[in-house]
């Protein structure tokens, strides 16, 4: 295996990208039902804004946003059906499904801005309300992340179109199509961080996007954004490595990239900025990878947020005869899906329909012989084969001195462990139930604080009590001198 | 687990071409006690024998004792060296992955300390098995050191070859292609055989330039003894050895220091067992002081 400079360890894989070009990037209609989750794939749910019966329009705020949630907007006109709790990606979430009247009628007033002549206060305010969220999977409010970057004064937008997971190509497709966009995106993210200095990353498997950036940036020597081809390597587009890739700046572990003055954002996110800018349409809808040999025709697919995975299967061609299984994002960082029930959210950037060819075989779980290959394998240098150790025996010292909080769940040492233990599930466990001990400690220690305010507060009273018969007493007594 | 068997094959005809077929039935006998006591240990323990009988792993312990006794030794000596191996050094401990110490060298260590007549007794190269046994280089070496001999003297005995033991060299040559093999193979990483080879070479190397009347050079004490099978095969069974890539660089340095200083001041004249065991003790300490530096932790 090559060993890449950009990055330590990590896998070359054998990428599947090719299939989903045979088709164009299609551009779905609106579904007749769309099903929009409150949770986009943040893990934080917005709260609804509509009732049962309301009338929306494409585009109209149905959910405020807070917190990791972002503002969501209809995806289609019509009515809303019900609020009602139904499988998403990530398991069962709240949602609000919208029956679509068929006529995609636009909530009036959306318009077009000069971003040139807007301030940065005024553009993230507008990318907010937009309800833009991170494409690359994370789904987290881009106004937050770019603020955040604004405050602590950044000096470099690192924009990610590495997109290293050998099944996923909607951001190729996106920026084989949209290479403008992503450019004006990049433009107006700029200007709304204060920042003078973007690097768009590309990997060096997608030669068209490439050309396609070039074409766009050729003619803008000033606009200060520049494209950074670097090597196809697994899990490169890993936020903290390719940041580290780029700049040559490593995030400090437990910090944040502005931290070291870098913010990274997705390439389709700046294109969906690029979109609200010059549209006035909010986010209501994303590229899609639907792609595996579960699939007849795999192919890139713009829908709207809320179009059940079933529906872009079917847009696709639909499902081949042979048993399939549905996972969310690509076949080594993905999860699977519970049916094709689930809708398209903010966070989905790949629907594989994959059949037992398109996963790597699973052979009986083999005890750990410390062999090391996780170890050469992991990006960000930690030592699998002691971790695996630590958390099967729930071992804490032990998970901290190894690095457990590091892990950043990228399954290379699963991929390269020959006794085929599933290192990641178990990593991912073992911070599962820390979090859950974490929980209970702190609900623990509520409790005990309430315990003592209250005796406090009773003891308070027992001795106001006191004082006040003691006073009452000698009042008393003032009066009666007889007694005593 | 295979390609380690298949790598030791350039040392088996080594050993058939000095001493005769016997080291065949050696490796036979040692082969048939393993599997037998690893599936006695795995039903004792409730659990299925099938996939830990076919991941050889048992037969390289097996393979490993057997290539390393003098092939002159009693059958049944073997086979209890081995069941020692796999049922206490291995099974006792929790069985695959969870032996702290190298199954093959706890049997060998067994074998030498309760027999120690019989493990030092090697037959001359090319004499066939039942021919005359004698001392072995190292083991002609330390006697005749203590015995006021000068290097000279002692090492144009017939124990001798061009540069290590007579027959040990072309053992050890061959325990060279074999790791060579598995290095190209991946099999094994460099930094264990590596670091072996120079903890044994660079003392060696010194002590022969201050006192070359006391110390034989580093090239002696690469071919002689188990230096190649010891740097290449057993240092690196990854279970019982240090972790992080510079943790099994420490670890593979103090086996070849240990290995020198066992040989040249030791009660025993072959070191290797001894110092793999001792430092099988020393890599959960080792292994907590190598711990690789994480992404984003200071430089």
């Amino acid at each position: 295996m090559n060993r890449p400079a950009v990055m330590r360890g990590g896998l070359r894989l054998e990428a599947c990208k090719t299939r989903p070009f045979e088709q164009p990037l299609r551009v779905l209609p609106a579904p007749a039902i769309a099903i929009v989750a409150l949770d986009q794939g943040s893990g934080e749910a917005a709260t609804p804004l509509v009732r049962p019966g309301d009338t929306v329009r494409v585009g109209t705020r149905i959910a405020a946003g807070g917190g990791a949630a972002t503002d969501l907007h209809s995806p289609v006109s019509g009515a809303v059906r019900e609020l009602a709790r139904l499988p998403v990606p990530g398991g069962a979430g709240d949602c609000v499904v919208i029956e679509s009247d068929g006529r995609d009628d636009r909530e009036p007033g959306l318009a077009p801005c000069d971003w040139r002549s807007l301030a940065a206060e005024v553009l993230l305010e507008r990318i907010g309300t937009a309800g833009i969220a991170g494409l690359g999977g994370a789904a987290f409010p881009t106004a937050a992340k770019l603020a955040l970057a604004r405050s602590a004064g950044v000096e470099w937008l690192v924009l990610n179109g590495a997109e290293c997971e050998p099944w996923i190509c909607c951001d190729d497709a996106l920026m084989r199509q949209r290479a403008t966009d992503v450019v004006l995106g990049a433009q107006v993210m700029l200007a709304a961080c204060g920042t003078a200095r973007c690097t768009i990353a590309v990997e060096d498997d997608k030669p068209d996007a490439i050309a396609a950036l070039e074409a766009v940036l050729a003619p803008l020597p000033a606009a200060g954004v520049e494209l950074l081809v670097l090597p196809a390597v697994f899990p490169l587009g890993a936020e903290a490595l390719l940041i580290a890739a780029v700049t040559g700046r490593e995030v400090p572990r437990g910090g944040l990239p502005p931290d070291i003055g870098v913010v990274c954002q997705n390439v389709g996110t700046a294109a969906a900025v690029a979109q609200c800018v010059r549209d006035g349409m909010p986010l209501v809808s994303r590229i899609v990878t639907v792609t595996g040999s579960g699939v007849r025709q795999p192919a890139n697919v713009e829908a709207r947020i809320g179009t059940s995975v079933a529906t872009l299967i079917a847009a696709c061609g639909g499902r081949v005869d042979a048993p399939v299984s549905l996972i969310a994002g690509g076949s080594l960082t993905g999860r699977a899906l519970s049916g094709d029930a689930v809708p398209l959210t903010k966070g989905l950037n790949c629907v594989l329909v994959a059949t037992g060819d398109d996963l790597s075989r699973r052979s009986p779980e083999m005890p750990c012989i410390r062999c090391g290959d996780c170890a050469a394998a992991c990006p960000v240098g930690l030592l699998p084969q002691q971790l695996h150790v630590a958390s099967r025996a729930d071992d804490r010292p032990g998970q901290d001195r190894f690095g457990l909080d590091a892990c950043i769940e990228c399954g290379c040492c699963d991929y390269v462990c020959p006794s085929a233990i599933p290192l990641t599930a178990q990593f991912r466990a073992a911070r599962a139930r820390r979090h859950l001990h974490e929980q209970e400690r702190r609900r623990a220690a509520d409790a005990k604080a309430r315990f003592e305010r209250h005796q406090r507060r009773l003891a308070d009273q027992a001795e106001a009590d006191r004082r006040a018969f003691d006073a009452a007493r000698k009042r008393v007594r003032g009066q009666d001198p007889g007694e005593g | 687990m295979f390609q380690v068997l298949l790598a030791l094959a350039p040392v088996l005809a080594v050993l058939v071409y000095l001493h005769g077929p016997r080291p065949v039935a050696l490796l036979a006998v040692a082969a048939v006690t393993a599997l037998v006591c690893e599936a006695l240990a795995l039903r004792m323990r409730g659990r299925a024998a099938k996939p830990a009988l076919r991941d050889g792993s048992v037969l390289v312990t097996a393979a490993l004792l057997a290539l390393a006794v003098p092939p002159g030794l009693p059958w049944w000596l073997l086979a209890f060296g081995t069941a020692v191996a796999v049922l206490l050094a291995k099974h006792a401990f929790g069985g695959l992955g969870q032996n702290p110490f190298n199954p093959a060298m706890v049997g060998y260590a067994v074998l030498l300390v309760s027999f120690p007549l019989e493990m030092t007794q090697w037959p001359a190269p090319g004499a066939g098995w039942d021919s005359v046994t004698g001392a072995t280089a190292l083991d002609t070496l330390r006697t005749g050191l203590r015995e006021s001999y000068t290097m000279q003297e002692i090492l144009a005995g017939p124990a001798f070859g061009r540069v290590g033991a007579s027959g040990g060299e072309w053992v050890n040559l061959a325990a060279l292609a074999g790791g060579l093999y598995l290095l190209a193979r991946r099999v094994i990483h460099w930094h264990i055989p590596v670091a072996v080879l120079a903890g044994l070479a660079v003392p060696a190397a010194l002590a022969h330039l201050f006192d070359p009347g006391a110390h034989p050079g580093a090239a002696f004490h690469l071919a002689s003894g188990a230096a190649m099978l010891g740097a290449f095969f057993i240092a690196t069974d990854p279970v019982s050895a240090a972790t992080s890539d510079r943790g099994r660089l420490v670890y593979g340095a103090g086996i070849g220091l240990l290995t020198w200083i066992i040989r040249s001041w030791g009660g025993f004249p072959e070191g290797v067992a001894f110092a793999v065991l001792l430092m099988n003790l020393a890599v959960p300490l080792i292994d907590r002081y190598t711990v690789p530096r994480i992404h984003g932790e200071p430089r």
